[in-house]
């Protein structure tokens, strides 16, 4: 009579069927894990940010905040028109740019500037911003989102590539200002 | 006509020799429930698992034409709107069913919570009713950013602008939903993925499970004001019922459900038919910003809500609160699992249930005039009505041009045109004396921007003198006593730097 805690040539066998299977599926899982997780590994290694032009000085009169348009500098062949991002390029003057995210810092609506009151508005929970992009009403807890910028050989140039939001690391970067700086 | 029928006899006889199916799916369709469980009260239930049954159908018509890529997929969607044969049907079927299928959940839920069928011992069939529900909101938000219009493209922004904000995770999470560091092709790509297999998979699954727990468990008897549920005692009291007072199933309850289902097919199409399908709007591009994104009839309550919300509370309610209501929804059955069933002795369930309707009705018909968003184009859509500017001055006029040229009029209503961000401005010179409108102007305060910086002296000037003329006939303008006396006092006294 074989006690309880022999180990029978059948249950070994179920055993190691079990380990086995559990070893492939290990390995099968590391693949598929990272295939799942590379859109944000992708951007910890190379970075989805890049500078990109948005056109010559000449573009963007003193004292006036116009829209100007860029491509995304990561594009995939299925992207079709979703790549091309607006943003507001105000200058304030010489070589002196505020560049702003058109999403709005509350919930990414497009914001609207308005050069008659100096305000960007949202259409849609009623944020506002003064011309400098901090806060000046509704839900947003901050300013505009700012992309760095920098002029060389007369071309203004900016870092980006990420849909700015309020977690996100561009944001982190610039234009935090305190919640009604105004 | 006997002989093909015995023919059609041999046939399913020798298919159930080998599948053995009949004698279960009798037994099912047999077995018996509470004689009061046929009312129309329960119905909702296989009127949400038909809607379901008619978005799996209308669905896979559509992946015939959809293309799920970010550059065709609208153009694919003109398509099945003006070029495929009856492709504006089945779009219009699949989105009305949508709706439906939402609206319908819901009053099932409420069905039965009100009617108590959530406590013993049908507590896991109500946790995997409330993943139902959970699964069904998100086949709707997938679904609308499927059909990839600026509608879907915006609303997918305010979607990674709410995970963004959990803490740590907030911006990897963005990623993840997005498949990219910006909504693009692999967005829509991975939304597809989640509408076409991952969620109506789980949704399957789930009613699978529903419904044998529904069968094994039996329906939930008519709850009667005074039979109280008792862990100890129910489930031999409930077979007593159906043993004495029991009808079979089918057909007895049946038909209730068949004629219900039929009913709400027939409202879909009618609706389909009568209203044509949704969308899509202009195209998703990014670089037209002109464009006020509204999310579909059953996320206006939340659309809504994140409108009044505090900004320093919305963070934490946008991340807590939907735990804290889903958490409530699961422990339900184990914080009231026995007790009184019948609606008649649950005051603060029916009140409760009341509540809730009323703020989400109240914040869906808000949604639905957005009075917390600027009216982009009043200011030089809406003129001002002539009875404001009868009898008034030059400098008074000047100051109307004022208002409408600086967008005031954006957020603040005159005559019933213009915004309602703040308040309507017809009797203002009753509420503010020309001191208190100078500060507000210049100020600003209360959630109104500060205009200092965008009027001159002179602007402003003009626009105050507007709008003290601003009161109901009759009515003088508010005035500040204190300052007729200091002023009347000045001009008594001779001034110093004159003499």
């Amino acid at each position: 009579m074989p006690s309880e805690n022999d180990i029978s040539r059948r249950g070994l066998f179920m055993k190691l069927g079990i380990f086995f299977n559990g070893l492939v599926a290990t390995a099968l899982a590391v693949p598929i894990v990272g295939f799942l997780l590379s859109s944000i590994t992708r951007g910890r290694r190379a970075g989805y940010l890049s500078w990109v032009p948005l056109g010559p000085v000449s573009e963007f009169p003193e004292g006036e905040t116009r829209l100007a348009t860029f491509r995304n500098p990561y594009v995939t062949p299925t992207d079709g028109k979703t790549v091309d991002t607006a943003c507001w390029v105000r200058r304030v003057e010489g070589d002196q740019f505020q560049v702003f995210a058109v999403n709005c810092a509350h919930l990414g609506c497009p914001v609207r500037w308005f050069p008659q009151s100096g305000l960007f508005m949202c259409p849609c929970h009623g944020g506002a911003y003064y011309r400098d992009g901090s806060r000046a009403s509704g839900p947003p807890e901050r300013g505009l989102f700012e992309y760095p910028y920098k002029v060389t050989n007369g071309l203004v140039t900016i870092q980006a590539g990420e849909l700015p939001t309020p977690g996100s690391s561009t944001a982190l970067l610039l234009g935090k200002k305190p919640p009604c700086s105004a | 006509m006997l002989r093909l029928a015995q023919i059609g006899a041999q046939v399913g006889e020798w298919f159930d020799r080998r599948l053995q199916l009949a004698a279960p799916i009798r037994a099912v369709a047999e077995h018996p429930v509470p004689r009061n469980t046929a009312s129309w009260w329960y119905v909702f239930g296989s009127a949400a698992l038909t809607v379901f049954m008619l978005q799996l159908v209308t669905g896979i018509l559509l992946a015939l034409i959809y293309v799920p890529s970010a550059g065709e997929a609208w153009s694919s969607l003109q398509a099945l709107n003006h070029d495929v044969t009856l492709g504006w049907f089945i779009r219009a079927l699949h989105g009305w069913g949508s709706n439906f299928m939402v609206g319908i959940v819901l009053i099932h839920m409420v069905q039965v919570f009100l009617f108590g069928a959530y406590k013993f011992p049908r507590e896991l069939t109500w946790i995997v009713g409330v993943f139902l529900l959970l699964l069904t909101l998100g086949m709707a938000f997938s679904g609308q950013v499927l059909r990839f219009d600026q509608d879907a493209y915006w609303g997918l922004g305010i979607g990674a602008s709410i995970a963004s904000r959990v803490p740590i995770l907030g911006p990897a999470i963005v990623k993840l939903m997005l498949g990219g560091p910006i909504i693009a092709g692999a967005t829509l790509s991975r939304f597809f993925a989640l509408h076409v297999f991952v969620i109506p998979g789980m949704l399957i699954a789930f009613v699978a499970v529903h419904l044998l727990m529904v069968i094994k468990l039996g329906i939930n008897e008519w709850p009667m004001p005074g039979r109280v549920v008792k862990r100890a005692t129910y489930v031999n009291e409930y077979h007593e019922l159906t043993k004495r007072s029991g009808a079979p199933f089918v057909p007895y309850a049946v038909w209730k459900d068949m004629f219900f289902a039929a009913f709400v097919l027939l409202a879909v199409a009618a609706c389909a038919v009568y209203f044509g399908p949704f969308g899509p709007s202009g195209m998703p591009d990014p670089t037209v910003i002109q464009t006020a994104p509204k999310p579909d009839y059953f996320f206006l309550w939340l659309y809504g809500l994140l409108s009044y919300l505090p900004p320093s509370m919305e963070t934490p309610a946008l991340l807590i609160g939907p735990v804290v209501a889903i958490g409530f929804l699961v422990l339900l059955p184990f914080l009231s699992g026995e007790g009184e069933k019948s609606w008649r002795r649950r005051p603060i369930a029916v009140l409760t249930v009341l509540l809730i309707a009323i703020i989400l009705g109240t914040l869906t018909h808000l949604a639905g005039y957005t009075p917390w968003s600027p009216h982009m184009n009043a200011w030089s859509g809406d003129p001002v009505p002539d009875k404001f500017l009868r009898g008034t001055t030059a400098l008074e006029r000047q100051g109307a041009l004022v208002f409408q040229s600086k967008q005031c009029r954006n957020c603040h209503s005159l005559g019933d045109l213009g915004g309602q961000r703040g308040p309507a401005l017809d009797t203002v010179a009753v509420r503010l004396t020309q001191d208190q409108l100078i500060r507000q102007v210049i100020q600003g305060g209360g959630n109104m921007p500060a205009y200092g910086k965008n009027l001159s002296p002179a602007e402003t000037t003009a626009l105050v003198a507007f709008l003290q003329t601003l009161h109901p006939a009759g009515q003088t303008p508010a005035r500040n006593a204190a300052r007729d006396i200091v002023l009347d006092n000045q001009d008594r006294r001779p001034d110093p730097q004159r003499q």
